[in-house]
């Protein structure tokens, strides 16, 4: 769960938490092997856009119905400066995640101003604002998107066009990126944001700077959903405006309440299981769109704390924190 | 030819028309929002959805049964209020102590649920509805040439937000409702049945959505992604306007049509971005909104 783990960090000897995240490096390392490796990277795009978005609503307590805009901005720049500019993957991925990073620190400048339902309805509206952006810039393509993106030789050496070396190259990019998360939640800058989303004007009567730190903490968010856009950008070789359209926004707070909201592998389960059910029944008109509306209903009624949150007390009597 | 500021008073008066029709809609969906806002405390995600479905109910009704405009202006409010009733007894009203973002993400997935069935049903292109006969034509007023249906749009849309506001500030039930809002608890000690003034007035705030998608049916054609597209305009809308007041949701509507409209005649790129511009500055300057109160 949210708490800080002492397994990790202190003790030397296997533990049964230990024993689970060597278990999922593993399966991760010899997962391309047996499933379609294309299908894994899409899954470990979403789950690092779905951790960035839970670090948001599961440890401020925000709930960002845009975050659309920087996943799907930072893919369009980085598809663009990788295309266009002709520069290597990672010069194109900065430039991706720079961009989300400051989308998110203005649009965050303005959004935290208001809070609950309204910061809702405030991030959903400035991520409509930069879809038409993206609908009329004459640098996106509007409805074609930007097509055919070179993956490029990663630091001028590394061939990406080799699927499997792309494949580990957006694994291990996963792997740092949630292990920096893993970080700043357990950080005293994590207990900060924890002690806000709890009480918040208590945090405040403290002398925290709440503003400050909700800001910081949209901006870091805003960051990783870019890098996610920026690597599914390559991924696919393609950006187009369904990463940018509120549905999007849509998918990675469902993923995140199926998966368990403040939990730390709770959005990349619930990551794996939309897009395998966006898989399956992709080649059945709205039929997507009807169950995942009908998840975030159950969800809601029956399941609020989600996949993981449901599974860790189970897993807790033996010792392992989930 | 007579120009203003350079522009053709044609074209300017033209759009601002759209404008002012844009402004009806965002209107009667913003008081609606600002009504079950009120009482519920729950952003009502599938707002957009159930003005679709209005549209798609007027439409049901005149290709299978047959039946008219007028007669859809009032059955399918109904209609579509009954199901929405029907949610807040089923799902919403299961919600109410628990913090106000689970409304908001169950509604959403409502909303994701009715426009998938209408797509997976009718498709993604839109559907023809026709002006009523009674409606239908023009007049030249001189400075510019007004089609009657847009003209009673803009009429129904002020008679009907006049109407729901006279009836929330000037009558005894509009008193419990403001009561309610201010206080639930107190307002059901003095014996007044408050489960059920939440279910009515959900109910009257969905047959709002649905009377401006009969309204919106002739002008817009009928199709599936026709509220989603709307709502988050209004969700910007409501947010300028605060929701602490009827009157102001009702202003905010109208104004930002207006401003929509000018945008269109004096710089046409920025049309679609332009209230949520304006919503970025009234965030700056009064981050509670315009006729909002406290934060």
């Amino acid at each position: 769960m949210t708490s800080a783990n002492p397994a990790i960090a202190q003790s030397g000897g296997l533990t049964p938490q230990r024993i689970l995240v060597f278990g999922l490096l593993a399966l991760g390392l010899i997962a391309p092997f047996g499933v379609y490796p294309i299908f894994l990277m899409k899954g470990f795009c979403f789950a690092l856009f779905a951790a960035a978005f839970n670090l948001l609503l599961g440890y401020v307590g925000l709930l960002s119905f845009g975050h659309a805009m920087f996943f799907g901005f930072s893919a369009y720049v980085t598809a663009h400066a990788a295309k266009e500019w002709g520069l290597t993957p990672e010069i194109a991925i900065l430039l991706g995640v720079a961009t989300a990073t400051v989308l998110g620190a203005v649009t965050g400048w303005l959004a935290i101003r208001r809070s609950g339902i309204y910061f809702a309805m405030v991030t959903l509206a400035f991520s409509q604002m930069m879809y038409f952006v993206a609908v009329q810039a004459p640098f996106t393509h509007g409805e074609d998107g930007i097509q055919g993106v070179p993956r490029g030789h990663l630091l001028g050496l590394i061939d990406l066009n080799d699927t499997l070396t792309m494949y580990y190259f957006v694994f291990a990019v996963l792997v740092a990126s949630l292990l920096f998360l893993h970080r700043i939640v357990n950080s005293p800058f994590g207990q900060v944001l924890k002690a806000i989303r709890d009480n918040e004007p208590r945090a405040i009567s403290l002398g925290y700077e709440v503003d400050r730190y909700k800001l910081l903490a949209f901006t870091l968010s805003a960051a990783l959903a870019g890098l996610a856009g920026s690597v599914k950008s390559l991924v696919f070789q393609l950006a187009s405006l369904t990463d940018v359209h509120w549905h999007a926004s849509g998918e990675v707070v469902l993923m995140t309440l199926l998966g368990g909201v403040g939990t730390v592998f709770g959005p990349s389960a619930g990551a794996f299981l939309v897009v395998a059910i966006q898989d399956y029944f992709s080649g059945i008109g709205s039929w997507v769109t009807i169950i995942q509306g009908a998840i975030f209903v159950v969800c809601v009624l029956l399941f609020r704390s989600g996949i993981v949150g449901v599974m860790a007390p189970m897993l807790k009597r033996r010792g392992i924190q989930a | 030819m007579m120009t203003i500021f350079g522009i053709p008073t044609q074209a300017l008066f033209g759009q601002l028309l759209l404008g002012l029709i844009n402004g009806a809609f965002y209107a009667m969906l913003s008081l609606g929002l600002a009504l079950i806002f009120g009482l519920l405390n729950i952003i009502n995600f599938s707002h957009g959805a159930l003005y679709m479905m209005g549209a798609f109910v007027a439409w049901l009704f005149l290709n299978l049964l047959g039946v008219g405009y007028w007669w859809s202006l009032l059955l399918a409010p109904i209609v579509v209020a009954a199901f929405g009733i029907l949610i807040e007894r089923t799902m919403l009203s299961r919600l109410y102590k628990l913090d106000h973002l689970y409304g908001l993400l169950l509604t959403f997935g409502l909303a994701l649920i009715i426009e998938g069935a209408f797509r997976q049903l009718y498709g993604i292109s839109g559907m023809p509805y026709a002006v009523p006969p009674e409606l239908a034509g023009g007049w030249n007023l001189g400075f510019m040439y007004l089609p009657i249906y847009r003209g009673w749009v803009v009429v129904a849309s002020l008679i009907l937000c006049l109407g729901s506001w006279l009836l929330i500030e000037k009558t005894k039930l509009g008193a419990y409702l403001r009561a309610g809002t201010e206080n639930a608890t107190l307002v059901q000690a003095f014996g007044i049945n408050v489960p059920m003034m939440v279910t009515l007035t959900y109910g009257f705030g969905v047959a709002l959505a649905a009377i401006a998608g009969v309204l919106a049916a002739p002008i817009y054609s009928v199709n599936p992604l026709m509220g989603s597209n709307l709502i988050i305009v209004v969700f910007a809308v409501v947010v300028i306007g605060g929701m602490g007041s009827i009157l102001g949701a009702i202003i905010t509507g109208f104004m930002l049509g207006l401003v929509e409209g000018l945008t269109k005649v004096f710089y046409p790129e920025a049309a679609s971005t332009v209230i949520f511009v304006v919503m970025s500055i009234v965030l700056m300057i009064k981050p509670a909104g315009l006729f909002g109160k406290g934060n």
